[in-house]
């Protein structure tokens, strides 16, 4: 379990890190720092597992759910489902905030993969099997730098996905998102569908690329 | 265990995205509990979803969210422990088998091969194989894919040697013609999106029966 000095640590950490990552990056990058967000999701998130802090689950909530809601509604769900399965989703994580593993995931991909088996139960009312989960020893307190950089890893894609060509980007959201398969993609564009593979493939071997 | 044939980008991604039929993912998922390598390039399409989903596009939440998603978390009963399991198969199949290889209720198909049909949502079908060692499976093709994953024994076929952890992605263009090798049973899970097309006029005749 991690102690309240911890939690303080792990912030100083971060907030030095975030510092040295300021210098590094452009002006606009030091504006959505300065917010504060991108940074303490993680504190937050083990604040809501360590003491149940009802203002760290609102901000994780200010921030995440209209997201969710938004990528549940890309998927195809109407307004009122995706607005009932976002809370869902946001009270999973309250529920689940104890197998958070900030060494393996960073918040919003541990936050996507929860919405993801949500949305596979709501709308295609189907099982999602998931692999066994890692043995969890008496070391299971996940190492900060590795949390940390796991975090910054995240960062780094983002900004990498945002600088792929529009077509390539286009068509990983619409894989991602689409509730598609490459097949059902290849009908709805028109495009043929070794054209969908190889812009995909393209894409990831440019982020592979930028991540290396 | 030392894992030659691994799951292709395309799968894991689908995986990751949620766009798998049940029957893919089940097999998809036994894979990554016996295999690091793919568990962490799963984890890594993970994270391009995580990235996506914590890109600019929101939709505002209903005014009274947040509460009404507090009055979810309280009315919720604590998570469940899983209870540690120790078993020769990995987790996920156990979960859909009930049990372990003693509870399959084998039905045989002739030749010595016996099969179980796994119970999945539709678009795709997954069965247990067991081939006893030396033996064929009669020569066939695919209408569609079929992913078969080594779970005990060995196969070969004209592309290579198949051992436990390992698995062949056919498509399909590929004609085949799997043996068990000799010394121990060949027990495989194979999914597949479309009937096994047999070469032989009397194994087509039964694949009604039989399901493949």
């Amino acid at each position: 379990m991690h102690t309240q000095g911890s939690v303080a640590k792990w912030l100083e950490i971060q907030s030095s890190k975030a510092i040295l990552r300021v210098e590094r990056h452009r002006k606009e990058d030091v504006l959505v720092t300065d917010n504060g967000a991108e940074t303490n999701w993680v504190a937050l998130l083990l604040r809501v597992r360590d003491h149940q802090d009802r203002d760290a689950f609102a901000l994780l909530f200010r921030h995440f759910a209209p997201r969710i809601k938004g990528f549940l509604m890309k998927s195809g769900a109407t307004a009122s489902l995706a607005e009932e399965c976002a809370q869902d989703v946001m009270a999973t994580l309250w529920q689940k905030a104890a197998l958070f593993d900030p060494s393996r995931a960073s918040v919003a991909t541990w936050i996507f993969t929860i919405a993801r088996n949500r949305r596979i139960d709501a709308l295609r009312k189907a099982r999602r099997p998931e692999p066994e989960d890692l043995p969890w020893g008496p070391e299971a307190e996940p190492d900060q730098a590795d949390a940390l950089e796991m975090q910054q890893e995240t960062e780094r894609l983002g900004h990498a996905l945002a600088q792929l060509p529009a077509k390539q980007r286009a068509l990983i959201e619409r894989a991602y998102f689409g509730d598609l398969s490459h097949s059902e993609i290849a009908a709805e564009t028109g495009l043929p569908l070794g054209t969908i593979k190889s812009r995909i493939r393209l894409a990831l071997d440019r982020l592979r690329h930028q991540m290396s | 265990m030392t894992i030659k044939h691994h799951l292709t980008d395309d799968l894991l991604m689908a995986y990751s995205a949620g766009q798998l039929p049940e029957a893919f993912s089940l097999l998809v998922a036994t894979h990554l509990s016996m295999c690091d390598d793919c568990r962490a390039h799963a984890d890594s399409f993970d994270m391009i979803g995580g990235a996506l989903l914590d890109d600019d596009t929101t939709v505002s939440m209903a005014a009274e969210s947040l509460e009404q998603t507090m009055s979810r978390i309280a009315a919720m009963s604590p998570m469940p422990r899983k209870a540690a399991i120790s078993s020769t198969l990995p987790a996920p199949l156990l979960d859909y088998i009930g049990g372990d290889l003693s509870a399959v209720k084998w039905r045989s198909i002739g030749m010595g091969v016996r099969q179980a049909i796994l119970p999945t949502g539709k678009g795709a079908t997954v069965r247990l194989l067991h081939i006893p060692a030396g033996q064929a499976v009669p020569d066939h093709g695919h209408r569609g894919m079929e992913l078969t994953l080594v779970l005990q024994g060995a196969f070969r076929d004209a592309t290579d040697r198949f051992g436990p952890g390992d698995v062949e992605v056919a498509t399909a263009d590929l004609n085949h013609k799997p043996v068990a090798e000799a010394g121990v049973d060949c027990i495989c899970l194979a999914a597949t999106d479309a009937p096994l097309r047999f070469n032989a006029f009397l194994p087509r005749m039964l694949q009604p029966f039989f399901r493949i």
